[in-house]
């Protein structure tokens, strides 16, 4: 017998036959000896199909009970038990739509549950990301979790509107005003009173829901007065990480579930022209061959057996289509048709630059980039009684969006959104849109095809090259006048970038890949103009922090001084998928922003961070640059350093900084490099980066996203660009060899981390803070070193090279 | 061959990968499918006492040998001092590569218990942690070398 750690249930309980035995999220449940159930799970256990008539306010009960797959139906997210449910034994159930991707947030939403309801966390059992029993809350992207939980409608005010009610009840019961109560890890108490006079939120509620509207009114408890928020409370998910018992996606097996791979096509745009289901035929595992349009795939008994039955099977493909020469890809882009917008435009730019005494203009271009999660993505389907309304369908998919993946789901297997249900199980991060959701749909149409439990597991390649949504790549051509101050008069910038597809939804599966090649239009790119904006909205950071942001005569919207300025973003239709990649189009701006004002600075020969400091309006971007640079002992001096040699290891240090999406967490960072001027290997040698997004909920955390942030931003400015050859149309960067990233043995920078924590301030996001600054800040540290301007990401030897021939 | 202690027979056919057996045979989920080609260490495994890559090592190479996996290293009530560093530093954020830096850590450091943090870095080349959580797990490593020391 093998020793095996058998893991606790902390799933919603096996209502279904095929409910995988165990999936451990966190360690607490390990830890909590009570029984793992609340009220409302026990009612819907026990409920069944009799839920027509309750008015329980758990949600739309009537198309809940006509779904056999949605026991709780559409929950209603403006009602406070679609939230929590408190059952008479003590238990604490809360039911979240922003799920875990190793960024913590699960920690920091069982921190806000024992915050705001005053009770132990270990108490707390949070289930996230399951359509079954989770509010509907979108996707968990975009540094917009925190935001969202916090902000009225979210989980707060549900969690504020119970605490309320409890002391309202409690009042009743101990027959004191609620201003005479004290509350002490869910037990009332009076104060100054006899102990033995309290009773518990268990005992207030026997078992009964809210049945309360989430209440606007409610006072959320004063970050100045939190013991358990802004503490570093540990990850409930990392015990069970380094135990090795943590059940990733990958890890869910159910009975009489099959193994599924699928067969993609070898070049982009290629079509199915002949399957040859007898070139497998004889091979073990009893293989099944799946085509769907041009989506192929197969199913066998094993793992193995699919792997066999892949490189067997005889697929014809039609021959590729015509890619841009990667060559030219950056001229090709301003040459397409084009979906045309302004940030801001005051109308006034070509007049402004005629009058500049000094006359700048630069050229910055961003590569492709992929997610590259570090596990090529699986999900597991069971698709029950092909399609139609007699149809069922169960996904577990690490999908940053489950109510998104089951509508879009529906639509690609013909089945109503009320019989499928999508259960969130955390796979590797994900940092945006990358195969999950793609995979899910390969192992729902092949689970769909074979009528049992299908799970897809991706090779590398697949993931690389036809699994996942890339991050597009960016040109910004720039333009700014200095007046004979060496003030900034005038800023435009003008950027081209790529999409197709997106995030799938409901009427839109082929917005990725499976979806596309299963037969879903992909919806095409319209080009249009631009119109005059009517609104400042900075959140594709498009324009940098130095302009006014004034748009219509509106008050300025911006964070600087700069009055004249054009930001013109020009979107074209990519011949490869794209989607989210962590700071999506914020990073590829900010690079081409932050080093633009850099080389300005250096053109007026100021120090590069008094001359932001000049540029600024806004007290709390000030703060954080001046905090990064006196943390990071900033020299002050125009760059580049005069007194680097032009041969040999130099060093220098670069600042970039941001106000992420325009209003979503402040940052500035210090890089530090050694650049070696006859390889043109750059070492990043240090990294200091401050940050302020309100109240800090838990400072190691945001310490943890702040350094892998920056180390991911050092991945993506060094070393990575996705591939791809004309001549086969295929993409070439399949594996960890062809698209290399960051890795071990690479010396590691220092990485300083400076929290600042203003308490008067709404929590705002900060997973995607740093990456987004870090491309700046090593091509600024560069400059500083060797006087070389990198204006192409990644910044190989061979660039690096070319730009210090280049530098004169 | 020996799986964390216990004895485990299987009748696969002998070029199947170890990790296919050790997950879905044995249904363990501390090594991981990362890559299928030994490119990022979510796999690894110790084999003999030494770390190797379960995805592309035939499960014939096992057999009769002794294998190790983070889950049989310690449990969450009792985990190993070297889970314990990696908890201590909160060494990870999504932590599917850990099989990685763990096993590979240990290996190394078993054997240099003096090592630096450099030369931990540089014992773990050939791995990957794609949220880039190196510093810490570099710091865990230390922490771990320094307190079985």
């Amino acid at each position: 017998m093998i020793r095996r750690n058998v893991p606790p249930t902390n799933l919603p309980a096996a209502i279904w036959d095929s409910e995988p035995p165990s999936i451990i999220r966190h360690s607490w449940s390990a830890l909590n000896k009570r029984k793992p159930e609340s009220s409302r799970r026990d009612f819907l256990k026990s409920a069944g199909a009799l839920m027509v008539g309750f008015s329980m306010g758990i949600g739309n009960l009537k198309l809940a009970a006509q779904s056999p797959i949605n026991p709780t139906g559409l929950l209603d997210a403006t009602k406070v038990d679609s939230w929590i449910s408190i059952g008479a034994d003590e238990s604490i159930t809360v039911y979240s739509g922003k799920v875990e991707f190793g960024q913590g947030f699960s920690t920091v939403q069982t921190q806000l549950v024992a915050e705001e309801l005053s009770v132990a966390l270990h108490r707390i059992k949070l289930i996230f990301g399951d359509t079954g029993f989770t509010p509907d809350q979108g996707v968990t992207s975009g540094s917009q979790s925190t935001v969202s939980e916090f902000s009225p409608g979210g989980l707060r005010q549900a969690l504020d509107t119970a605490r309320d009610a409890l002391f309202q009840m409690a009042s009743q019961q101990l027959d004191v005003p609620t201003s005479q109560l004290i509350v002490r890890n869910g037990v009332f108490f009076v104060i100054g009173g006899d102990p033995a006079n309290r009773i518990s939120y268990g005992q207030l509620l026997q078992g009964r829901p809210f049945d309360l509207a989430l209440n606007s009114q409610t006072v959320p408890k004063d970050p100045a007065t939190y013991t358990v928020l802004g503490t570093s409370v540990p990850r409930i998910d990392i015990p069970s990480k380094a135990a090795g018992q943590f059940q990733y996606v990958q890890h869910v097996r159910l009975p009489g579930m099959l193994h599924g791979r699928v067969v993609r096509p070898p070049s982009v745009g290629a079509t199915v022209m002949n399957v040859d289901k007898s070139s497998v035929a004889g091979l073990p595992g009893n293989i099944q061959v799946v085509v769907k349009n041009n989506f192929v795939g197969v199913v066998a008994d094993t793992q193995w057996h699919a792997i066999q039955a892949v490189k067997a099977l005889n697929v014809t493909w039609s021959g590729p289509v015509t890619l841009p020469d990667q060559a030219n890809l950056y001229t090709w882009m301003q040459q397409q048709p084009s979906a045309d917008s302004y940030t801001v435009n005051s109308g006034d730019t070509d007049q402004m630059l005629k009058q500049a005494a000094t006359k700048l203009s630069a050229q910055y271009l961003y590569p492709y980039q992929m997610h590259g999660p570090l596990a090529s993505s699986c999900a597991v389907a069971d698709v029950r009684g092909g399609s139609g309304s007699g149809a069922t369908a169960k996904i577990w998919s690490a999908t940053q969006g489950v109510y998104p993946q089951r509508d879009s789901v529906a639509m690609l297997l013909g089945i109503p959104n009320t019989n499928v249900r999508v259960i969130f199980v955390e796979g590797s991060g994900c940092y945006g849109l990358n195969g999950n959701d793609s995979v899910s749909f390969d192992a729902a149409l092949l689970s769909q095809a074979v009528g049992q439990p299908v799970r897809v597991q991706y090779m590398r390649k697949d993931e690389n090259v036809s699994g996942e949504s890339y991050g597009p790549a960016h040109v910004t051509n720039m333009n700014a006048g200095v007046d004979g101050n060496g003030q900034i008069l005038v800023w435009t910038q003008e950027g081209w970038s790529l999409t197709k597809g997106n995030r799938p939804n409901a009427t839109t599966p082929g917005n990725i890949i499976s979806g596309a090649l299963a037969g879903f239009p992909t919806p095409p790119l319209v080009p249009a103009a631009a119109t005059p904006p009517k609104n400042f909205s900075n959140n594709g950071n498009a324009a940098p922090p130095y302009v006014t942001g004034v748009v219509d005569g509106n008050p300025p919207g911006g964070t600087g001084t700069v009055a004249s300025q054009q930001v013109l973003t020009h979107t074209i239709a990519s011949p490869f998928f794209t989607g989210p990649l962590r700071s999506p189009d914020r990073l590829q701006n900010t690079f081409a922003n932050e080093s633009f004002m850099d080389e300005i600075a250096a053109a007026v020969k100021v120090d590069p961070v008094q001359y932001r400091l000049r540029h600024l309006s806004d007290p709390r971007f000030i703060a954080v640059v001046n905090e990064a640079a006196k943390s990071a002992s900033w020299d002050t001096r125009p760059s580049p350093n005069s007194a680097n040699a032009k041969t040999g290891v130099v060093t220098g240090r670069g600042i970039a900084c941001v106000l992420y999406e325009g209003d979503n967490g402040y940052c500035a960072m210090v890089a530090e490099v050694s650049v070696d001027q006859a390889t043109g290997i750059i070492t990043v040698t240090r990294i200091v980066t401050s940050q302020d997004s309100g109240p800090v909920s838990n400072p190691d955390g945001l310490r943890n996203q702040m350094e892998g942030g920056a180390l991911q931003g050092v991945s993506r400015t060094l070393y990575e660009e996705v591939q791809w050859s004309t001549d086969t149309g295929a993409i070439t960067s399949v594996d960890w060899k062809t698209y290399p990233v960051f890795q071990f043995g690479v010396p590691l920078p220092v990485i300083e981390t400076v929290l600042l924590n203003p308490l008067n301030v709404a929590q705002t996001g900060a997973g995607e803070c740093t990456i987004t600054i870090t491309p700046a800040a090593i091509g600024n540290a560069v400059f500083d070193a060797t006087g070389a301007r990198l204006r192409q990401v990644p910044f190989t030897p061979q660039r690096v090279l070319a730009a210090l021939a280049a530098r004169g | 061959m020996t799986v964390n202690g216990s004895p485990y027979s299987t009748d696969v056919e002998p070029e199947t990968p170890l990790l296919y057996v050790l997950q879905d045979d044995l249904k363990l989920n501390g090594p991981k499918f990362g890559c299928g080609l030994a490119q990022c260490g979510a796999c690894t495994v110790l084999l003999g006492g030494k770390p190797i890559r379960s995805c592309v090592t035939p499960i014939s190479t096992a057999n009769g040998h002794t294998v190790i996996t983070i889950d049989g290293l310690g449990t969450v009530h009792n985990p190993h001092p070297i889970q314990t560093a990696f908890i201590t530093e909160q060494a990870m954020h999504c932590g599917y590569c850990i099989s990685g830096p763990m096993l590979y850590g240990k290996a190394f450091i078993d054997q240099h218990p003096n090592a630096t943090e450099a030369d931990i870095n540089q014992a773990l080349t050939g791995l990957l942690c794609r949220c880039h959580a190196h510093t810490r797990m570099v710091r865990a490593l230390a922490r771990y070398a320094k307190e079985s020391a």
